[in-house]
């Protein structure tokens, strides 16, 4: 390979790379100091002559043109820091990782003014809402309940379950696992969540399938229950690691999961 | 007597005028709320930023303000010209501080208020800009996970803040027409953890 193009070879990835370098600093929001704009412009210059098509030459645009971003950011660097809203934003991340909630909804009140408005109809909405609830289909067929069977309360196995498909094939334990983690991390606030807000889904069928795997999941150990038998509350409380029970007498608690409380929790959720 | 009737025909003429910049800024015409300078004195005439002091100071009875959002980010100037009041916003808000008892009158919850300060003052302190991984990754030191994203959603919708194409959270309108930044700024930093 001759001298020339293996040249116009190593200038298209020097600027690719400038590019490149660039772009992860205006995009992660980095010192734009970090950047040595002499070295590039210097870089730029040198590749120039070398550079021959339309595709080499926009290359040597761009790369200039993200240059004299950083050179804009380096401004807006110093103007920033010479304004009085400047402050340290480690020193400001850690008092918003050391301050409780309550301090900072506190805090915030004081220097938030909200806005006072009034929200009338116009001609626009009034036709959407027309339209709306011309296509709206009548009460009568909107809250009609589908049609329960009455059934006498059994036993079921996981197999019965995965071949009706309220359970899936795969390994039951993974399964668990996989619950346990998502109790773990949406319980990260009190370490508990309410029982019906975790095992609570947009099917009742799925409610079901929840409340199967969440019974397992307090069986093997993964997590304890707490009842709160005063407000009517049940909490689930996930366990740092599966705790063996074999010391504790086993009692069973059992929780009904009926359509009509599935609803209620759907409705409540949608207030 | 001359004199006094063209007192009286002024002062009738700009309670009219108050009237109808009450109406233009409280009343919600466009998907964000207020009214441009521009459209106060196509309204109102040349003289609208007299009016509009003349409204403050009625509103002030009532524990409101007007507030002036200039198109210019940064501090507003002192003495703005016809030009940067055109273009500039006018708004409504509460002229006074609010305390932790006010809050359910204006329908926030403690944690998502929380979690609205943690998002402004952790983008103020970047210089107005910062990636959405981050600031989630700071929520959920606040708010439940399963909570952060659909707060930041919110924050989005209301104004608060913007979202870019690159997962870049900036300070939204509804931000600079409603916080005191400095102030917040200010005093996190005195607040004792």
């Amino acid at each position: 390979m001759s001298a020339k193009p293996r040249r116009r070879r190593l200038a298209r990835e020097e600027l690719r790379r400038i590019i490149e370098f660039c772009r992860s600093v205006e995009n992660k929001g980095l010192n734009p100091f970090l950047v040595n704009v002499e070295d590039l412009i210097s870089v730029i210059r040198e590749y120039f002559p070398s550079l021959k098509n339309a595709e080499e030459l926009s290359l040597d645009a761009e790369a200039l043109n993200h240059v004299a971003s950083i050179i804009r950011m380096q401004s807006e660097w110093v103007k920033r820091r010479a304004t009085s809203l400047y402050r340290d934003p480690f020193l400001i991340e850690e008092k918003l990782r050391s301050l409780s909630t309550g301090d900072l909804a506190e805090v915030f009140l004081k220097a938030w003014h909200p806005i006072v408005e009034l929200e009338q109809i116009t001609i626009g909405s009034l036709k959407s809402s027309m339209k709306y609830w011309r296509s709206l289909a009548p009460l009568s067929e909107r809250w009609r309940e589908e049609d329960l069977l009455k059934a006498e309360a059994g036993i079921t196995t996981r197999e019965e379950l995965v071949k009706q498909g309220i359970l899936r094939d795969e390994t039951f334990l993974s399964e668990i696992e996989r619950m346990w983690m998502e109790l773990k991390d949406k319980a990260t606030r009190d370490g508990k969540m309410d029982y019906w807000d975790f095992i609570g889904a947009e099917s009742y069928e799925e409610t079901l399938r929840r409340a199967y795997l969440a019974s397992f999941l307090i069986t093997y150990g993964y997590a304890t229950l707490e009842i709160q038998p005063l407000e009517e509350k049940i909490f689930l409380k996930p366990n740092d690691a599966p705790v063996s029970k074999t010391d504790a007498q086993p009692f069973s608690f059992p929780i009904p999961i009926s359509y009509e409380r599935w609803r209620q929790w759907r409705e409540q959720r949608e207030e | 007597m001359a004199r006094a009737t063209r007192r009286i025909g002024r002062k009738r003429r700009y309670s009219i005028m108050l009237k109808k910049a009450a109406q233009m800024i409280l009343y919600r015409r466009h998907r964000e709320p207020g009214v441009k300078g521009w459209e106060l004195r196509r309204r109102l005439g040349s003289d609208y930023p007299k009016v509009l002091q003349l409204l403050d100071e009625y509103l002030g009875n009532l524990g409101l303000t007007v507030k002036t959002v200039f198109e210019e980010d940064g501090s507003p100037p002192e003495n703005p010209t016809i030009d940067q009041l055109d273009k500039a916003r006018f708004y409504v808000t509460l002229r006074e501080e609010l305390s932790l008892g006010d809050m359910k009158l204006v329908g926030w919850r403690i944690d998502d208020l929380a979690g609205l300060a943690v998002s402004l003052a952790y983008i103020i302190s970047k210089g107005g800009k910062s990636p959405r991984k981050e600031l989630e990754s700071l929520l959920r030191t606040k708010l439940p996970g399963w909570r952060v994203e659909m707060n930041l959603n919110r924050y989005i919708r209301m104004g608060y803040l913007i979202e870019d194409e690159n997962e870049q959270l900036y300070l939204g309108w509804r931000t600079r027409a409603e916080v005191d930044q400095k102030k917040l700024i200010d005093l996190l930093m005195e607040q004792e953890a």
